[in-house]
């Protein structure tokens, strides 16, 4: 018997927390990483008596980016009570948009495997708060009140993907232009970026959509890619066994890469939204939205685009580049200095990322300025140093700051170019090898390299490969 | 010192007739000799004394002091005054001592008053009798087998009693002015939004709004006049600037016009009331007020719309007293135990009730039906008064239907109670400001208040007609048994 194949179909909740310095409703700290209970006031802890107050920088973050992923923005929008309870939410209410949030009906455009472009819709962005954090030990479980209204928006996508892939390049496509508009920086292992996806299966595209199961709180683009694979194997084993599949909140386990039931229909929540009568609404000015409109900055298609057009890059490198804002940012600040777009592309993906692999650090941090690289590259598109002594410069650069033409100067690096000089070395390595020569002579085209690398040895590094070459051919042919 | 007005004793403090701590000790006696029978504090101010003697010490080195420097007041206890005890008369704010300052108290404070304590109330605001508090069921100071009225019960008896000079209340449905009403003071709702409600304990918190109550019409404007101040942490109060109310006071109400709404004569409103309302008309009519009748037709469902909007807001700002943080917490073996349990324990029957009915009226597949329908409701009740105050500059009624009633008589009929704010509510959804104040005394002895209704930010114009009538009628303002 044929085995039925399913279709995903996949939409997915995106929290991001606000790169804010103060929480959405009070004036406290809005860092990570504070001892428990100590960016804490009245207001945020819920005292009796106390009224939020709206921080406007979340509102401004909101509508970046709103703009940012296409989105309608609602010149009026208002807050709503989300009513439960749970030891971590000190009003036993969440402060969240319902009805009318802040953003509606935009869209991502992402690329598909086989290059295509597909678009994302994204239903609405939302602003609420978040709520605190339990941390269990020794049979107890200790309240840390420290995250409670940090500023989250709640980005809810159209259940318009189709595969874990698909998710995944939706949510780094998100991240990026996240990042772009400096609203979030995007940390899933600080949780200032987490991921609800809802996930249901169907016979065919053309079915409707059955039954979805929520899975909660992934907090990585890998894991996400795996809990919607294991959820779409389970809700198939399902139906292929004649059961069928219940609309339930799943849980995904990371060490197991499955998911598990975290609570059923039985006790299915009734937040009994109502606005909240403690927040006036949102009321939005053109001249407000006119003027983020003009802040902008250029997002990431139209940079791809762009760094193709100008800089003739092949699509895989600008979209390297493009993938993040500072990496963009170097590679211009570095061709500026030195027109070579290629050239500076392939060390920004080369040398420098090697670099802020070993140093674990972001591209500004890495100690080699974009003018300094580019000026590494300048050296070798001048004949001045080889492939391999530049790697050397480019270190030594990153590690003392110091200009890599004076590196090369001091130490006496700059490469050998004197046809009289090489044909000298090139004799030499041919006497001191007499078997490998001879045998070099009679076609073996292998011992090119063995060659290369011995007049390279014996020039200390320094001889031009470009001249070297046509001299070995001379001498030996 | 007692009759004295806020204004006479700043004065008499000034020119040393008597210290900041022989006023203060004053006050401090008289809750002494009174409040065993009256039961109207919660919570006395040990400090008050020492904090009255550093006035004196500051007076007396010749420093500028504000102008209420030394003397003392009280404020119910839902409004939160730094490091005293705020319990809202429940249970399950048991030992709760807020660590920060309220605005109201902040601006009282700043203005130069001392703190004597905390004021009875019903539980969470949730009452017209102060019978549903948890500590104590304060008594009506002209007749202590009577209720004062609520929610502010302990603040209105207080004023009455002269257990302090002026308190503040809250005023949800009528919270200042039906106990203002039924124990013989003037009791001010400022318009929503004139005072900050940060610092408030919430019951409903798009009705809720704090207020003075006071013995007299000046004093009351000149409470106001230090409180009604924008706030930047109350979204909701709004940008207006402050007034001085008092110079409002001049008894001229010539040419006013003044609405008499025919539904809030209506059924229930007791016969002596009405007369006692309709002399007091007589009196602005005599005045050169201009007397007019008009009609708010959708007064008869002004009480089902509130008592659905207040219990829905309610049950949502009363979800945090769950046990974790503060307040009374029950042994448990589960966390949901522990919720269960703490509040079972920790709320008093009314206030369960209107959780119980809040949570209703917001569940899903209510909502349409309940919620949304009570806010049209409330739009429309609000248009009743913008059209009203097309016609007329105030609108004057009964703020009561009836005295003070027996304690207990209507404590195990919850409608018949929720009907004693009939006349008060309709002003909250609205959200303007009103007035209750002494118009006379029925057979039974007991005052009977009149009210003065207002449009958005209108408190000096309703304070002008206030003065005015109270300069006419001369009511005594206290128990003859209580001087
Ligand atoms: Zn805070």
């Amino acid at each position: 018997m044929k085995k039925m194949s399913y279709e995903p179909v996949i939409g997915l909740e995106v929290h991001v927390q606000m790169a804010t310095d103060s929480k959405i409703f009070c004036t406290c700290s809005n860092k990570f990483g504070s001892e428990p209970n100590t960016n804490v006031c009245p207001v945020c802890l819920g005292m009796p008596g106390v009224l939020p107050v709206l921080n406007e920088k979340v509102v401004e973050y909101t509508v970046k980016a709103g703009l940012a992923l296409n989105c309608q923005i609602r010149t009026k929008s208002v807050f709503a009570r989300k009513n439960y309870f749970y030891p971590d939410l000190p009003k036993a209410y969440q402060i969240s948009q319902y009805e009318l949030p802040i953003c509606e009906h935009g869209y991502i455009d992402i690329e598909l495997e086989d290059g295509t472009q597909k678009r994302i819709g994204i239903t609405r962005i939302h602003i609420e708060e978040d709520a605190g954090k339990l941390n269990h030990e020794d049979g107890y479980s200790l309240v840390d009140l420290n995250r409670t209204g940090t500023p989250l928006m709640e980005i809810v996508s159209e259940p318009d993907l189709r595969s874990a892939e698909e998710a995944k390049a939706y949510l780094t496509k998100l991240k990026t232009i996240l990042e772009y508009v400096e609203v979030s920086d995007c940390n899933m292992e600080e949780g200032s970026m987490r991921c609800d996806a809802n996930v249901s299966i169907r016979p065919d595209s053309n079915a409707p959509f059955g039954t979805r199961a929520e899975i909660k709180n992934v907090n990585s683009f890998r894991n996400v890619e795996r809990a919607i694979k294991h959820e779409q194997k389970r809700q198939e084993k399902v139906l292929s066994e004649g059961g069928k599949v219940v609309q339930e909140t799943r849980l995904f386990n990371a060490d197991t890469g499955t998911t598990a039931s975290m609570r059923g229909k039985e006790d299915a929540h009734d937040y009994r939204y109502f606005p909240d009568p403690d927040l006036v609404p949102i009321v939005l000015e053109d001249k407000f939205i006119n003027d983020l409109k003009e802040w902008m900055p250029e997002l990431p298609d139209a940079k791809r685009a762009r760094f193709i057009s100008e800089y003739g890059l092949p699509g895989i490198d600008a979209d390297f580049l493009v993938s993040v804002k500072a990496y963009a940012e170097y590679f211009e600040q570095a061709v500026k200095a030195h027109n070579n777009p290629k050239g500076v592309c392939n060390w920004v993906m080369g040398e420098l990322m090697r670099r802020l692999n070993d140093k674990q650090c972001t591209i500004f941090e890495a100690g080699i300025t974009p003018e300094h690289l580019a000026e590494v590259v300048k050296l070798i598109d001048e004949g001045k140093i080889s492939g391999n002594i530049a790697k050397q410069v480019f270190d030594e650069s990153a590690e003392t700051g110091k200009k890599p033409s004076a590196i090369v100067e001091e130490k006496g690096l700059v490469q050998n170019s004197n046809e009289d000089e090489l044909e000298n070395i090139v004799r030499q390595v041919l006497e001191a090898n007499p078997a490998e020569t001879e045998r070099f002579k009679n076609g073996e085209a292998k011992l090119q390299g063995f060659f290369m690398g011995q007049i390279m040895k014996a020039s200390k590094g320094k001889a031009n490969p470009g001249i070297v070459a046509p001299i070995l051919k001379k001498l030996t042919s | 010192m007692l009759g004295y007005t806020l204004k006479q004793l700043s004065e008499a403090l000034q020119k040393k007739e008597f210290s900041s701590a022989e006023l203060t000790q004053f006050y401090l006696d008289r809750i002494q000799k009174y409040d065993g029978e009256i039961a109207a504090y919660n919570f006395v101010n040990e400090n008050v004394l020492t904090q009255a003697k550093a006035v004196d010490e500051r007076r007396a080195k010749g420093e500028a002091l504000p102008a209420y420097a030394g003397i003392p007041m009280a404020l119910k206890d839902l409004i939160i005054q730094k490091d005293m005890p705020a319990t809202c008369s429940s249970r399950i704010l048991e030992g709760f001592v807020p660590p920060f300052q309220g605005t109201a108290a902040q601006l009282l404070e700043d203005a130069g008053f001392l703190c004597l304590g905390k004021l009875s109330m019903d539980e969470f605001a949730m009452g017209s009798s102060n019978e549903t508090a948890y500590y104590k069921k304060t008594k009506n100071p002209w007749d202590t087998t009577r209720v004062p009225g609520g929610s502010s019960g302990g603040s209105a008896a207080a004023v009455a009693a002269g257990l302090t000079t002026f308190a503040l209340g809250s005023d949800t449905g009528g919270s200042i002015r039906q106990p203002a009403s039924l124990c013989g003071i003037t009791g001010m709702k400022p318009t929503y939004g004139r005072v900050s409600r940060f610092g408030l304990i919430a019951f409903a918190s798009s009705l809720d709004q704090i207020g003075p109550m006071t013995a007299t019409i000046q004093d009351n404007a000149a409470v106001l006049s230090v409180i009604g101040k924008y706030d930047k942490k109350d979204s909701t109060s709004l940008d207006v600037a402050q007034e001085d109310y008092t110079k409002y006071l001049t008894g001229d109400v010539k040419g006013m016009k003044i609405g008499v709404p025919r539904e809030y004569f209506a059924e229930g409103i007791t016969a002596e009331v009405r007369e006692c309302v309709n002399n007091a008309i007589k009196a602005y009519e005599a005045m050169g007020c201009e007397i007019v009748d008009i009609s708010m037709p959708h007064t008869e469902y002004a009480v089902a719309t509130y008592y659905i909007i207040a219990t829905a807001e309610a049950s949502s700002n009363l979800g945090r007293y769950d046990g974790i943080r503060f307040g009374y917490r029950a042994e448990a073996d589960s966390l949901k135990d522990m919720f269960y349990e703490t509040r079972s324990q920790g709320f008093g029957d009314e206030v369960k009730r209107r959780i119980m009915l809040g949570t209703y009226v917001l569940s899903a597949g209510y909502y349409d039906a309940y919620y949304i329908k009570a806010q049209k409701v409330r739009t429309l009740i609000k248009q009743d008064f913008v059209d009203a105050f097309e016609k007329v500059d105030a609108i004057i009624c009964p703020t009561s239907p009836t005295t003070a009633f027996k304690a207990g008589e209507k404590m195990s009929d919850p409608l018949q109670m929720y009907l004693s704010d009939i006349n008060t509510i309709s002003l909250n959804l609205y959200g303007g400001c009103g007035l209750s104040m002494p118009c006379g005394f029925g057979s039974d002895g007991m005052p009977i208040g009149v009210q003065l209704l207002g449009k958005y930010f209108d408190e000096g114009r309703l304070y002008n007609l206030a003065y005015a009538f109270e300069q006419q009628a001369k009511l005594p303002v206290m128990p003859e048994k209580l001087k």
